[in-house]
């Protein structure tokens, strides 16, 4: 029944940065230039290994691809099973993106940079594996796999109370998981009593039982338990109040490249635990729990702002205001609107690249000064005009004004919280969007404080007038940065359009009833380009899923506002095909097509 | 008057050496070492290093030769072969082994002049492999007592040191005690059942008529007192942390990974065949697991001496397996499997964790506190690198054995509808990391301040000890799967 298609692109692009770790452990350690030139190739040959999923990628489909499977204990169901859609594929660029980015910052490390470049790679390799797993111990392992790195790049790397820190970091984020392995372990027994056999950790078949509703039909008193053991898990990772205390500390003490990674990449993980298995796997209890969550994220993001708005240490304010923007995140996706969800995995990718060049853009003032309070600092813009304006950018995308890749990200996600609260769904109302919105005016209050602070007024400080700008390589990372602050908000559908099917597909995951739900097991349902869930003409999967060709609409594309229908669906309408799923099908849109004839 | 006519008239059975092999050796080796070790008059420990360790090699290639084969007994069913006594010896042997790589170094550093060492670890080895090789509960006993006698001489073999007498002395008095209340239990229950073997005593347990359950609970009761004693569950675990810490290391890491190892067996045995009074004795146990799990992973939160936060270790990780042995008997799968692979994964990480620890011994002078550790990347990165990977095991962190082991356990638990231990189980994790950390960051995070700290060069033994049981740990993600398919029967 499983067949095992051996190691792939997939498998080659998780594991090549753990193959330069273990070649590094044989270099010796004083040869400290090759180490780090060995470190950069290969984040450089992950970097371009992910390009290569990139353009393989097929975005005209919600389904996994490159599926990669390979038997590990079958007596418990558990495989390695790894696979890309439009939720993971810019997450996997924008990784070793990163990744490629901090390595060079990090030629400024000096101390033991051997174990270093070491501790990178593999974080490097859990973190990719993390948002390619297909099989949920196989994403528990990567998960659990980064906080060893993580650790000790706090710990031996980071500032004065690293050790604190890293602790802090450590048990939080271990307290959170553990209990989504029992969940996990929960979820196989309630697979193997479901379908009668064995039990599976496979989160596709997981999710095909749940989406034609079995899975849950003799357990659904569990459900909110089980999602709530995920959602915790989730929560502290992202990090939401109140699991957020973890992160200033972490992020304060952790070094340069350690804070760009662990803003842009390792906070991921928590939304990415959202939009892969929290909302796919427990539609019901997403609905009746949203409002808590949501409550939560839109609290965070007033808390994270206002207590950003009063820190005197440039690094911890940034670190509170990424409580706030991932609130953000968790606004958009937790609206459950199409637009919403957009923003929200938008966000994720532009908080990656403006707090992760925010960090670094600190870090090289850092470098120099060796202090990050605002009391040392003034008037660095007359004398660092470069670093100035890039930092300004910068900032400006994290503010997110209009043409900038922040912009795109917050509006579509305030924009989703707003339909969905206008549309009173899940129990929200307007007071959610009016008061995020405040969000967005305290973010701009804070960081541009905190850019008056650092680079105007008078340059006092004898230190500071030795200042000189930064170099050319340190220029062209923060450019290449900044290129992508601009592509995102000029060009925002690069970024938009390989995520839009998976995540059309998710959402009605959720909001849709069971049978009518998409599965990622079968690929005779399909998302088509108005974000209708359609039923497909039978077509071939062999390695590349083919283009397919619509045979009936399961469901419409958009619950809230049904108002327009997509001349598709009105020829589908006119022109019924015999359909089974049509005749079972019960959801909203629907029954409102079905009033329509 | 009919069962001593039957005796008489029995055929003597056949005898199946094979059985016996891996105890044999093990005796024979011991033997051969004690033998050198008189003969020879000078200092020279090398051909007994080398004789235990080719006897081990040899001891543990029985055993897991005998992995597949059918289950068996002999001997008038006082020894036996199942699956699980075959994968318990093998692990046994390879204890013993990895113990006498690193006990070496470690005793000339010490400066014990204590050869009788390699041949009672053997032993004591031997009796060990009896414990977990029989359902008879005198044979059992007698396992115990080989073990345990064994283990009380090399407790104390640092003559000149006062904490080893003391860990020897507190270490005999209550092992004494905790062997008669098991022999004391094991009386009333041939008193009820008129036998020794648990196959038989699981008849009566089933079928007994009422009037005997007094003395059955009873007998049950004591028996489980004194394996509890043995496999330090709590409240029978207040020896532990300072016999832990007294001990010499080398003994120490024998201690936590072999004699929990037998008595966890051994249990096992016993709790499946008094599996029909377990209204009785369940509830208890469900409360010894709670609390073996809990107690030491708080006292350990505080503990300055990393033999004892390890010791403390050891006996919340015996509560780990409890859970597992729980969830077996009381789901009457009765499982050998995860129990198995948790003791095979618990010993390899805790055998490596001392056997780094046993690096700070030098010129007769041990430190084992936090401080001794610092530095030790530096001096020794072998050793610091592979000590995180034991103590990621001992957390749980993927993908080290521990962390296959835990998942398990939690997956036993829950499909037994013991979820509240399993949520017990996962706190106690969050508590342990704490501790662990702070050993991983006493080895590997210290700056300059703590590099002035010597230690003892790496030796091949003990550099080939902390490989052998790192490349263990790690191994388990793949030996998972056919260590189950022989453990399932």
């Amino acid at each position: 029944m499983i067949e095992s298609t051996g190691f792939g692109l997939l498998s080659l692009t998780i594991f090549a940065p753990f193959i330069g770790a273990l070649i590094l452990m044989f270099m010796p350690e004083k040869d400290v230039k090759n180490i780090r030139y060995a470190a950069l190739a290969f984040s450089v040959v992950s970097f371009v290994l992910s390009l290569l999923v990139l353009s393989r990628f097929q975005a005209g489909t919600y389904h996994f691809q490159m599926i990669e499977l390979v038997k590990w204990i079958p007596s418990l169901g558990l495989n390695y099973k790894v696979g890309v859609d439009g939720v993971s594929i810019w997450l996997i660029v924008l990784t070793t993106f990163l990744m490629v980015i901090s390595t060079i910052f990090s030629f400024y490390v000096d101390k033991r940079v051997k174990q270093y470049m070491i501790f990178m790679l593999m974080l490097e390799t859990a973190m990719l594996g993390v948002f390619l797993s297909l099989d949920m111990i196989l994403f528990y392992t990567f998960f659990e796999a980064s906080l060893v790195p993580m650790y000790f790049l706090i710990n031996i790397w980071g500032g004065a109370r690293r050790q604190y820190a890293a602790a802090k970091f450590f048990i939080y984020t271990f307290a959170g998981s553990i209990f989504m392995l029992i969940g996990i372990i929960t979820m196989h027994q309630i697979y193997a009593r479901a379908t009668g056999g064995a039990g599976t950790f496979d989160f596709i078949a997981i999710q095909s039982q749940v989406a034609s509703g079995q899975f849950w039909a003799k357990a659904m008193q569990a459900q909110p338990l089980i999602f709530w053991s995920f959602a915790i898990a989730f929560m502290v990772k992202c990090p939401m109040f109140p699991f957020h205390t973890w992160l200033p500390d972490a992020h304060v003490e952790a070094p340069t490249a350690g804070s760009v990674i662990l803003a842009g990449v390792l906070l991921k993980m928590g939304t990415y635990g959202f939009l892969r298995f929290c909302l796919p796997l427990f539609p019901d209890a997403v609905k009746t729990q949203l409002i808590w969550i949501m409550g939560l994220a839109v609290f965070g993001i007033i808390y994270g702002a206002i207590v950003a708005a009063v820190q005197p240490d440039v690094k911890k304010l940034v670190a509170y205001s990424s409580v706030a923007h991932m609130g953000f995140v968790i606004i958009g996706i937790f609206s459950l609107t199409h637009e919403g969800m957009m923003g929200g995995a938008m966000q994720q990718l532009n908080h990656g690249i403006s707090t992760g060049a925010l960090f670094l853009m600190i870090g090289l003032l850092y470098e120099r000064r060796h202090t990050r309070m605002f009391k040392d600092f003034g008037g660095l813009k007359a004398q660092m005009p470069i670093y100035s304006m890039l930092f300004l950018i910068v900032m400006l995308s994290s503010v997110g004004l209009p043409s900038l890749n922040g912009f795109v990200g917050e509006f579509l996600a305030m924009f989703g919280l707003y339909q969905a609260s206008a549309a009173g769904m899940f129990g929200l109302n307007i007071g959610f969007p009016v008061v995020a919105g405040f969000g967005v005016v305290l973010a701009a209050v804070y960081l541009l404080v905190m850019f008056q602070k650092v680079f105007y007024g008078k340059n006092e400080n004898p230190d500071n007038q030795r200042l000189k700008d930064i170099k050319p390589w340190e220029i062209a990372i923060c450019g290449v940065l900044v290129l992508f602050i601009f592509w995102g908000g000029f060009f925002p559908n690069t970024f938009l359009k390989p995520m839009e099917r998976s995540l059309g597909a998710v959402r009605q995951m959720v909001l849709n009833d069971e049978g009518s739900r998409p599965s990622y097991a079968d690929i005779t349902m399909d998302v088509n380009a108005d974000g209708a869930l359609v039923k497909v003409a039978p077509r071939e999967f062999n390695g590349k899923l083919q283009d397919f060709q619509e045979v009936s609409i399961i469901s419409p594309a958009n619950f809230y506002f049904p108002a327009k229908k997509p001349a598709s669906v009105q020829a589908k309408l006119e022109n019924p095909h015999p359909s089974s799923l049509r005749s079972q099908t019960l959801s909203l849109g629907e029954r409102e097509i079905g009033a329509a004839r | 008057m009919d069962k001593v006519n039957d005796l008489y008239n029995m055929t003597p059975p056949g005898i199946d050496w094979m059985i016996i092999m891996p105890v044999l050796v093990a005796c024979v080796t011991g033997l051969v070492a004690f033998l050198w070790m008189s003969l020879q008059k000078e200092r020279d420990t090398t051909p007994m290093v080398l004789t235990t360790l080719v006897g081990m090699a040899v001891s543990a290639y029985t055993a897991f030769a005998q992995i597949n084969f059918s289950n068996a007994s002999t001997f008038a069913n006082m020894a036996m072969r199942d699956s699980m006594s075959s994968i318990l010896q093998f692990s046994l042997a390879v204890i013993c082994f990895i113990v006498v790589l690193f006990s070496d170094a470690y005793l000339k550093q010490k400066q014990i002049a204590f050869r009788e060492f390699y041949p009672l670890t053997v032993w004591a080895t031997a009796g060990a492999m009896i414990m977990v090789s029989t359902q008879n509960l005198l044979m059992m006993f007698i396992g115990l007592e080989v073990l345990s006698i064994s283990l009380y001489v090399m407790a104390g073999m640092s003559r000149y040191e006062q904490k080893s007498e003391e860990s020897a002395m507190k270490y005999f008095l209550l092992g004494a005690f905790a062997s008669a209340f098991f022999l004391y239990g094991i009386a009333f229950i041939y008193g009820a059942t008129g036998s020794t073997n648990l196959d038989q005593i699981a008849v009566a347990y089933a079928t007994g008529n009422r009037e005997m359950l007094g003395l059955l609970v009873f007998g049950t009761i004591l028996m489980l007192i004194g394996l509890s004693f043995k496999a330090a569950f709590v409240p029978f675990h207040q020896w532990t942390p300072d016999v832990y810490q007294g001990a010499p290391t080398n003994v120490t890491a024998f201690m936590a990974a072999a004699s929990k190892v037998a008595a966890i067996g051994a249990l096992f045995r016993v709790l499946i065949a008094a599996a029909p009074l377990q209204s009785y004795w369940m509830p208890a146990m469900f409360w010894i697991a709670i609390l073996t799990m809990t107690i030491p992973n708080l006292l350990a939160l505080v503990q300055k001496d990393v033999k004892r936060v390890l010791g403390f270790s050891s006996i919340a990780n015996a509560g780990y397996v409890l859970v597992a042995i729980l969830a077996a008997v009381k789901s009457g799968s009765n499982n050998y499997a995860t129990v198995c692979i948790y003791l095979v994964g618990y010993s390899l990480m805790t055998l490596g964790s001392f056997a780094v620890i046993s690096l700070t011994a030098k010129q007769g002078k041990e430190g084992t506190s936090f401080e001794d550790l610092n530095g030790l990347w530096k001096r020794s990165p072998l050793a610091a690198g592979t000590l995180v990977i034991f103590l990621a095991s001992l957390i749980g962190i993927p993908p080290t054995g521990g962390f296959f082991g835990k998942l398990l356990i939690f997956q036993d638990a829950v499909g037994a509808h013991l979820t509240p231990l399993a949520i017990v189980l996962a706190v106690n994790s969050v508590i342990s990391v704490y501790y662990y950390l702070r050993i991983a960051l006493a080895a590997m995070v210290v700056d300059d301040e703590g590099e002035k700290t010597v230690s003892a060069p790496m030796t091949p033994g003990l550099q080939s000890a902390c490989i052998i049981c790192a490349t263990g740990v790690i191994a388990m993600l793949f030996l998972i799967s056919p260590l189950q398919s022989v453990l399932h029967r």
